[in-house]
């Protein structure tokens, strides 16, 4: 009974770490994914205003 | 098939790390299509916006990594037989299938949207070409079906330079032609030598390369035919003024290096000296491309052409 217990408590340990790693390569996954997307978002501003250039002072008032 | 046995994650430890992630994006061909893409780019006439040539890279680079998880899917089944990818994030069990296939669809297309939207879509239609060409023509259709499988299929792996024309040009030219043909003649023989090295792998796997279907005498001849062709197709570049002095210098030397390496892989062809001659090759060749497109690169950075 004693043993069982002991086992049962090492077996929720071992499943809080696994769930614990899991849930940080998650965490870090949606980390990366976002900054992906400002990455894309900064890489469109930063074209726009290249192609852009002079002409976007260039129009009538 | 017999089945390598690869280690596996368990069943609660499931998620995928970024590492899995990005060794899913085959880096290091990714980064031969980033050096031959800025090749095609610093080569094309005109010049290109620092902004919109590194735009075009980023893209081009997630085109080739798109392609190699794309490759990865669709070759689960095989590399799961052959021990130099049996340790491969899907046979492994680090990434499951579908999160590659979308991982390699969004990239895919992201790429292709993204080229054709911020640099031009000549760039983008190109890189899109590539993609189908390596992924629905070379991994699902000649990969498995023919010896020639690597030749035509190369030519995918040919595209970054003229991809990387496109994008500063606008178009293609004879000139980023003949810098994808130095890279569709040499694939072949530096394929070949690691068909050679690992024949047994590919017989396992049922993959119909060249050594498997024609042997491996018939392999080291086709070898040296398309070494020959290499070393002059290596220096033409200088012959028709898009490169200087340097890189005929470097393209000359190291194609009398390529040369040497396979007319050594024709004539070693038992024990230890035929595998020291084949791996010889495959480094030699290795080097031979990144000499000679970093010796574009080179000369423009110093202005020599």
């Amino acid at each position: 009974m004693l043993l069982g217990s002991r086992d049962d408590h090492h077996g929720g340990a071992r499943d809080a770490a696994a769930h614990e790693a899991r849930a940080r390569r998650q965490r870090v996954r949606s980390i990366a994914i976002a900054l992906a997307l400002v990455g894309v978002v900064i890489l469109f501003y930063a074209v726009t205003i290249v192609r852009l250039g002079g002409n976007v002072l260039n129009r009538g008032i | 098939m017999t089945e390598i046995a690869a280690p596996t994650r368990l069943e609660d430890d499931q998620t995928a790390t970024l590492s899995d992630y990005w060794a899913l994006l085959k880096p290091r061909v990714m980064s031969l299509a980033v050096l031959t893409a800025l090749a095609g780019m610093v080569a094309a006439p005109g010049g290109v916006h620092p902004v919109i040539g590194a735009t075009a890279l980023i893209f081009i680079a997630m085109g080739a990594g798109a392609s190699g998880a794309l490759n990865m899917w669709y070759d689960a089944d095989i590399d799961r037989v052959m021990a130099r990818t049996a340790t491969r994030p899907l046979p492994r069990g680090a990434v499951p299938a579908d999160e590659a296939l979308t991982l390699g669809s969004v990239l895919g297309l992201g790429s292709v949207i993204g080229l054709g939207v911020l640099v031009n879509w000549t760039a983008g239609a190109l890189l899109a070409f590539t993609i189908l060409w390596y992924i629905l023509f070379y991994t699902a259709y000649l990969k498995r079906r023919t010896p020639q499988n690597i030749v035509i299929g190369g030519a995918a792996g040919a595209f970054p330079p003229m991809i990387g024309w496109a994008a500063a040009t606008g178009s293609v030219s004879w000139e980023s032609v003949l810098l994808f043909l130095i890279i569709f003649i040499w694939t072949p023989p530096h394929f070949w030598a690691l068909a050679l090295l690992r024949v047994r792998d590919y017989e396992r796997a049922g993959v119909p390369m060249l050594p498997v279907t024609s042997g491996a005498d018939e392999t080291r001849r086709q070898i040296l035919i398309y070494s020959a062709l290499m070393a002059p197709v290596g220096v033409a570049p200088a012959l028709v003024g898009m490169a200087s002095w340097l890189y005929l210098a470097i393209a000359t030397v190291g194609g009398a290096l390529f040369l040497h390496a396979a007319w050594r892989v024709y004539a070693e062809r038992e024990g230890q000296a035929a595998m020291s001659a084949l791996r010889r090759l495959f480094a030699v060749s290795i080097f031979y491309l990144f000499a000679l497109f970093g010796a574009l690169l080179l000369e423009h950075a110093v202005g020599l052409a």
